[in-house]
């Protein structure tokens, strides 16, 4: 079980052949208290770098890109009642959906967790 | 304006980054719009005891001359000169064509002409209109050596009791001179959150220490410019370049009670055959409050429509977000007066697709002014 990480702030835990995905502990951090996350229908196509939900903070909305291609399996449906989830704990309860991935090797294209560290640190 | 070192600060800055603000461009000036704690958490204290808000980069003026008041009602639609000692007011500076170059509070806290609070955008061109317009014969002067702070909630007045400031005897919308912890400062009973409370100006170089000494209550907590904005909002007050604009008259802006009946009659200001024009014939948009179900805001610029007649874009959001305080989304719009009814049901679009939503009253949440 590996997680790998965009510079657009997404994660992807890789269990089997699907991957879990959500917005990272800095994203959420920096977007501030989220009130709604829109999140994609099952089955929905999943297009790499592609806008696949949005989530919506106090302050402003924000897109979602999706970090490989593939297709949404499930949603997190308890964001609806629970979106401060994706505050509390963004890279556990607060995942926004599970995909399927067209091709693995897409993976190599994204950071490792000390990679994401690395260029995270850069940005501030 | 997108370089940090390029934006100006307030006296309050080095303590705003001491509480783990976040820092943002905000009208020239760098400025806290969170704290560590989060707009929410910021929103909910202030609904509860009190915050405290940096406004320092809003504009203070004097205007000064021969009869003040009858000089700022060519410009402005509100009853100036019924603004007594010690009275605050909350007035619109007009342009020719009946729009709002900016929202103000005037008052007279002293003899010394009218003392002006304005929105910080419109500082520089407020006073190069008033000057432009108001002749040689008067003085605006900016007042650039004095900061702003807002001590806002339920707490607010108990605060000043503990900290033994002679204030507590003020009622909403009275501006005077006032000690506090032992600074000199011009205060009134006002602010923007339609919590009861204080704004306070203060000499720059005294902020820091007067801050620190209504932080050091408790009750207190400094607030960002986030839940600033979202308790306006539930509040039902204009955020200037927003809810009103060069473009939008009080009618439309549903603020003629701030159009005072003595002006209506006498004219005498800026747009006045427009305000009398829609006051009689009805304006063809208004300002309005609207409510939606769960949880989805819609934002500034959404497009309004009637479900009746689907087709027809009836409007368009210039305020909206979460409310904290009322649970859901709630916004301004100015829409068709026919569909501007609280009540009235509307969809309001969201990318690409169309949500419920309703007509309300405002304010969100009830105003809980010291009026007595």
């Amino acid at each position: 079980m590996t997680t790998y990480y965009s510079k657009e702030h997404e994660w992807i835990r890789v269990e089997g052949d699907i991957g879990v995905v959500g917005i990272t502990k800095y994203a959420a951090d920096k977007l501030g208290d989220v009130v709604y996350a829109e999140l994609p229908a099952t089955g929905k196509a999943a297009e790499k770098d592609g806008v696949i939900a949005v989530v919506e903070s106090v302050k402003a909305a924000s897109e979602v890109y999706a970090p490989v291609n593939g297709e949404v399996t499930e949603a997190n449906d308890a964001l609806a009642d629970a979106p401060e989830k994706v505050n509390e704990d963004p890279e556990g309860e607060g995942w926004f959906f599970k995909m399927s991935l067209a091709d693995s090797g897409e993976l190599s294209g994204l950071m490792d967790e000390a990679a994401y560290k690395e260029f995270i640190a850069g940005l501030d | 304006m997108t370089e940090a070192d390029e934006l100006l600060h307030t006296p309050l800055y080095d303590l705003h980054v001491e509480h783990g603000a976040r820092i943002v461009p905000f009208a020239g000036y760098a400025m806290p719009v969170q704290y560590a704690d989060g707009i929410l958490a910021e929103h909910r204290w202030t609904r509860e005891k009190a915050g405290l808000f940096d406004v320092s980069h809003m504009g203070q003026a004097r205007l000064r001359g021969d009869d003040p008041a009858g000089a700022l009602e060519t410009l402005t639609p509100g009853d100036i000169k019924g603004v007594g000692a010690g009275q605050q007011r909350y007035t619109l500076l007009m342009n020719d064509e009946g729009g709002v170059n900016d929202d103000l509070m005037v008052s007279r806290p002293d003899d010394d002409g009218l003392f002006l609070v304005v929105n910080a955008s419109e500082k520089a061109s407020d006073i190069a209109y008033m000057r432009e317009r108001l002749g040689p014969g008067y003085e605006v002067e900016q007042i650039n050596g004095r900061a702003l702070l807002a001590l806002q909630g339920p707490s607010a007045h108990a605060v000043m009791e503990r900290i033994g400031a002679n204030v507590t005897d003020m009622i909403f919308m009275q501006s005077r001179h006032a000690s506090i912890a032992g600074f000199d400062c011009i205060v009134s009973r006002s602010g923007y959150t339609g919590e009861d409370g204080f704004e306070i100006s203060v000499a720059s170089n005294e902020a820091d220490g007067l801050a620190r000494a209504l932080l050091a209550d408790d009750d207190v907590r400094p607030i960002g410019l986030g839940a600033r904005d979202s308790l306006r909002l539930e509040a039902g007050l204009c955020l200037y370049g927003h809810d009103i604009d060069r473009t939008t008259s009080p009618v439309e802006a549903s603020l003629l009670w701030a159009v005072a009946k003595r002006r209506r009659e006498e004219g005498g200001f800026p747009g006045h055959e427009r305000v009398m024009r829609e006051i009689a014939d009805g304006p063809t948009r208004k300002r309005v409050g609207f409510e939606m179900p769960g949880r989805l805001p819609a934002r500034e610029g959404a497009i309004v429509f009637d479900p009746e007649f689907p087709d027809t874009n009836i409007g368009v959001v210039t305020s909206g977000g979460f409310a904290p305080s009322v649970n859901a989304p709630i916004g301004m719009a100015y829409v068709t007066p026919r569909t501007s009814s609280a009540g009235q049901p509307v969809e309001i679009e969201i990318r690409g697709r169309r949500h419920a939503a309703e007509i309300a009253k405002t304010p969100f949440t009830p105003h809980r002014y010291r009026r007595a």
